[in-house]
């Protein structure tokens, strides 16, 4: 049986390595639409929304924070709360999703999180499932060993020394951006300003045509927000379409630096670069589901959450407003501040688990092969752990103490550069503006992984 | 009793007395040394709290796989470095020098 997998493995990589990645792909689609009409995949459905009762009047044993809509209706705070309180480690057995254990305690999170050879991260690390012909490799869902290899492939594109050559070229499109915002009239600062400057930050560290950066933005948003995974608003079909073009982009580029490197040209400090100088990644552009995975993984990794984190600040400023009193008088709180609106954000809602083996946890039996959801949005407001965890407090003592980038070999890998765009985006900021007023509600994105905004219409006016 | 000097990256030093028993991270943050992050509280799990060990390091031991594999992911890893959280300081390391690097993962 290993020796078949091995071989038939071998022939997979050379076929994979002589076939475009853009027809890999259509080739996986037939397949699926195949397997779909034989019924193999639902036809999946659009998630309806409905109110979500009021948490007291559930049974326990009913309670599924699974629901995407949880962080649209504000009803995540006593649901979440409830769980902590009463089941720390709770199943549920028939959600949308599957059965799946929630955890919510703090302590409990690191334990999991910490614990890679009980819990593992394979094959996924949302809720749901992506059909097999999808599945992509990236590191975040791997486990070690292989998953230290590929990370150190990789991580030196947001080691001190790149960040160190990027803060200046951060800081001047911060200000290009903020330079252009409207005074005293409403707009919208997910897309002016969040959207904006993620995706100028992506374009730079991919080496991505600057020109074509809203790309990278649709394309995150379309791998993060789909049905079967996060109760998001895409189809599978449309996952399709975006991996395809996705892979025929990137494939575009990696041949086109590849032959400037090879005619001689400095190379540069972006990935694509990177993983070409690496002697395990350097055919990685021939192993398109892994070369599509690293990709997708930086670009997913590094736009919703920092976006989130970006809008999310303002909006706890403004729920807040003696907070953004003491920011005005202090502004050497920023880089605390900057730990604290990612505590309160928790832009990630959670990362998934696989019992490897049967574990004990909380009093619970958790049994080999179920799946185990960290709630870091939960943890993170965890009044055992954290004091008034629902205020948002900027000067807290231990902000730096949260669960948003996760802990343990797969802690966030873009953690410096997250804190780095936003001390930057605020020491701006407070150079510009006397007040950032949130003038209607936001709106929230459908998901129960992605904690954040579509829409939140502000108005500015100069710092006088 | 004894004495652990802590050398910022930019060469500034800062001596500070500890009694046995406590963490060498715990040290650090008691002592408002800058440079140790320390996020996840001593849990071995951030690899914020990283130092470069040098001189008297007779009784520090060897890093376990835990920790070996959290040192992997810090690009400033040498061959001295440790998780300051995974040391309990004791009388031998007196006039131990921990080196702290440019910036913590
Ligand atoms: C505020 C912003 C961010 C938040 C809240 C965040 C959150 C997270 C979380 C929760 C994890 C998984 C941790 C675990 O499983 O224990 C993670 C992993 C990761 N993040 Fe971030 N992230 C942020 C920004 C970024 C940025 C800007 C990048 C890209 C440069 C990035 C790249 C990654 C990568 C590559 C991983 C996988 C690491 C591994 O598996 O070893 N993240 N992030
Ligand atoms: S404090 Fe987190 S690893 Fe030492």
């Amino acid at each position: 049986m290993k020796l078949l997998d091995s071989v038939t493995q071998a022939a997979v990589s050379k076929a994979q390595a002589i076939v475009p990645m853009p027809m890999q792909i259509q080739a996986a689609e037939m397949v699926y639409n195949a397997k779909k009409i034989v019924g193999i995949y639902d036809k999946s459905s659009e998630i309806v929304e409905t109110p979500i009762p009021d948490v007291a009047s559930v049974a326990l044993e009913d309670i599924d924070v699974s629901n995407p809509f949880m962080f649209r209706q504000g009803q995540w705070i006593p649901y979440f709360k409830r769980l902590r309180d009463e089941a720390p480690v709770h199943y549920q057995k028939d959600s949308l999703f599957g059965p799946f254990w929630s955890i919510t305690r703090y302590e409990d999170i690191v334990y999991v999180d910490k614990h890679h050879d009980l819990f593992s991260a394979e094959p996924f690390i949302i809720i749901g499932k992506l059909p097999d012909e999808l599945a992509i490799e990236m590191f975040i869902a791997m486990d070690p060993p292989k998953h230290d290899v590929q990370r150190q492939a990789v991580q030196g594109v947001v080691a001190p020394k790149n960040l160190k050559e990027m803060e200046g070229l951060i800081r001047a499109r911060t200000q290009d951006v903020l330079d252009n915002l409207p005074l005293d009239k409403p707009f919208d600062w997910v897309e002016t300003v969040s959207i904006e400057l993620t995706a100028r930050m992506l374009a730079t560290l991919l080496d991505f045509p600057y020109e074509e950066r809203h790309k990278l933005v649709e394309w995150s948003d379309a791998a993060g927000g789909g049905r079967e995974t996060t109760g998001g608003e895409n189809s599978t079909e449309e996952l399709f379409d975006v991996a395809k073009e996705f892979s025929r982009e990137f494939g575009k580029l990696w041949h086109q630096k590849k032959a400037r490197l090879d005619a001689g040209e400095e190379p540069g400090f972006d990935l694509i670069t990177l993983l070409q100088q690496n002697e395990d990644t350097k055919d990685l552009v021939n192993r398109p589901m892994e070369f599509i995975g690293n990709l997708v993984l930086l670009i997913v990794g590094g736009n919703d959450t920092t976006r989130n984190s970006m809008t999310g600040g303002v909006l706890a400023l403004n729920q807040f407003p003696d907070e953004f009193k003491k920011l005005k008088a202090d502004p050497s709180l920023i880089p605390n501040m900057v730990s604290e609106i990612i505590r309160w954000q928790t832009p990630l809602a959670y990362m998934r688990r696989v019992a490897k083996q049967d574990v004990e946890l909380n009093g619970q039996t958790i049994k080999k092969g179920d799946k185990l959801v960290m709630w870091y949005a939960s943890g993170n407001r965890d009044e055992r752990k954290i004091e008034k965890p629902d205020d948002f407090i900027i000067d807290r003592k231990s902000a730096r103490n949260h669960l948003s980038f996760g802990f343990g070999v797969h802690r966030c890998m873009g953690n410096r550069l997250a804190e780095l765009q936003l001390r930057i985006l605020w020491e701006e900021l407070l150079e510009r503006f006397d007040d950032i007023k949130v003038v209607e509600d936001p709106e929230h994105v459908q998901s129960n992984f992605v904690k954040g905004y579509s829409k939140m219409m502000v108005q500015l006016s100069a710092k006088k | 009793m004894g004495k652990i000097t802590f050398v910022e990256h930019d060469g500034t030093e800062h001596s500070v007395a500890f009694d046995a028993g406590e963490s060498l991270m715990q040290l650090a943050l008691d002592n408002g040394v800058p440079g140790i992050d320390a996020d996840c509280g001593g849990e071995c799990a951030c690899g914020t709290c990283h130092v470069i060990l040098e001189g008297n390091t007779g009784g520090t031991g060897q890093a376990n796989d835990e920790e070996l594999q959290m040192l992997d992911l810090t690009p400033e890893r040498e061959d001295s470095s440790r998780l300051a959280c995974q040391i309990t300081l004791s009388d031998d390391m007196d006039g131990m020098v921990a080196r702290l690097p440019e910036f913590q993962m």
